[in-house]
């Protein structure tokens, strides 16, 4: 190290620069980061939605590509983006999303009914839980969040869509009560949702 | 000198059971095995990466605005690290994001950039990443074992999930039926086994020794 780079270095006028050098290189390889992954994280990311589309509906359930069966219904949060299930051409199911905030941040939770309102499967989308406390969300890590399926806004009820700890009757995990009842709370919210917009979903002519 | 290096990383200067850093992901996700061995990983790869960078312009940063310049470098590089996965190995990302952000509050990557890379050439600057990464990486997975064993009765738990399914072996439930033992999982049962094991390292290392022979002791303790 020369003498001469020392006495620069030491000035005030040096520090400011190269700190914000430093900064500027920092949000250029973010940007070029964020630019070169954003085609392929969006194209993941619908790969996964594609998995758990399926995944939230019993298998055969569906003969159409939900991806391209969807419908925008207009929600007070604004408009929600809901996949329709058909076979021969009937609208048998919907999937869509709904999410809660969680211990870390939001949980998003994939939720798959019939026509009446009935849970046929959910998932957990995306959390960032705590690993090895709240990630029993995960249906790979746990078979906690089978314990949906059947359930619909009548059963169990008002009262019984908490976790056990709050009078409900969806258990919560050791050391995780704030997980489980997000993506109970979620659910729940999801299912007011449908009830809500049916007739909508289902197609009129389909509905009750 | 490599040779010191690897011993300090492993062993006698260990980021956990030595140096005491980065115990906040330490703590929060030795729950089990597989996520401290995961969580180590993934900090492993970061710390070569920031000890590399560090180590390449240490002579162009002033020693006065050091701290910030390193901040930003590691930011910067967790941060392009969680995108890239995400992209490209977006199957491990699945397993790993988790951690990734977590990786950020690990106070030991600014020390290791403090304390050596801002000091040494990049070649033992990479040493150095690899030998802390290891032994955080070992620290992690044995205080994952404890409290998995002692927590919930198993051993590398959804090792198939972090390391892809020919790792299935590695889950071994050696207490079936046991209840297990919250404690242990939670917070509480970290610092318990840290210190349980912190004990452990210091009586191994004051234990008696048979030969008091010069030299002797020096590699004696990285048996």
């Amino acid at each position: 190290m020369s003498a001469a780079l020392i006495r620069l270095r030491a000035g005030l006028a040096y520090q400011g620069i190269s700190l914000g050098v430093i900064a500027l290189l920092a949000a250029t390889a973010l940007a070029v980061g964020d630019h070169l992954t954003r085609a392929p994280i969006a194209a993941a990311a619908a790969r996964d939605l594609q998995a758990s589309l399926t995944q939230v509906l019993p298998e055969g359930f569906a003969d159409n590509d939900l991806l391209a069966d969807v419908r925008e219904v207009a929600d007070a949060g604004g408009t929600r983006r809901v996949y329709r299930a058909r076979r021969d051409g009937r609208v048998v199911g919907a999937v869509f999303q709904d999410a809660a905030r969680g211990y870390a941040g939001e949980i998003v939770v994939l939720i798959g009914v019939d026509t009446a309102g009935r849970l046929l499967g959910v998932r957990v989308l995306r959390h960032s839980e705590t690993p090895g406390l709240g990630d029993k969300i995960e249906a790979a890590k746990s078979r906690w969040i089978h314990a949906f399926a059947g359930r619909s806004l009548d059963d169990p009820g008002a009262a019984g869509w908490a976790v056990r700890k709050d009078g409900g009757m969806f258990d919560q995990f050791a050391g995780a009560t704030i997980t489980p009842r997000a993506v109970v709370r979620a659910v729940h919210a999801g299912l007011a949702f449908h009830a809500a917009h049916r007739a909508e979903i289902n197609d009129v002519e389909d509905a009750k | 000198m490599m040779r010191d290096i690897v011993n300090d990383g492993l062993w006698r200067n260990n980021v956990v059971f030595s140096q005491m850093l980065a115990l906040c992901p330490a703590m929060a996700v030795t729950t089990g095995a597989s996520n401290g061995f995961g969580m180590g990983l993934a900090t492993t790869a970061v710390l070569v990466c920031a000890n590399v960078l560090v180590a390449a312009i240490r002579h162009l940063v002033s020693p006065q605005v050091r701290i910030p310049v390193f901040v930003a470098l590691i930011a910067t590089l967790v941060t392009l690290v969680d995108l890239v996965l995400n992209a490209w190995l977006h199957e491990l990302h699945k397993v790993l994001g988790l951690f990734i952000a977590l990786i950020v509050v690990n106070c030991a990557i600014l020390g290791r950039a403090e304390a050596f890379a801002s000091k040494n050439t990049v070649a033992a600057s990479a040493v150095d990443g690899l030998a802390m990464g290891a032994g955080f990486t070992v620290a992690l997975t044995v205080l994952g074992l404890v409290r998995e064993l002692v927590g919930s009765g198993t051993l590398f738990a959804q090792a198939s999930l972090l390391l892809g399914p020919g790792f299935r072996f590695l889950e071994i439930t050696m207490l079936p039926g046991y209840g297990g033992m919250l404690l242990m999982i939670l917070p509480p049962g970290g610092f318990l086994v840290l210190g349980l094991l912190l004990a452990g390292k210091r009586a191994w290392e004051a234990r008696p020794r048979r030969q008091p022979k010069v030299g002797a002791g020096a590699t004696a303790g990285a048996a």
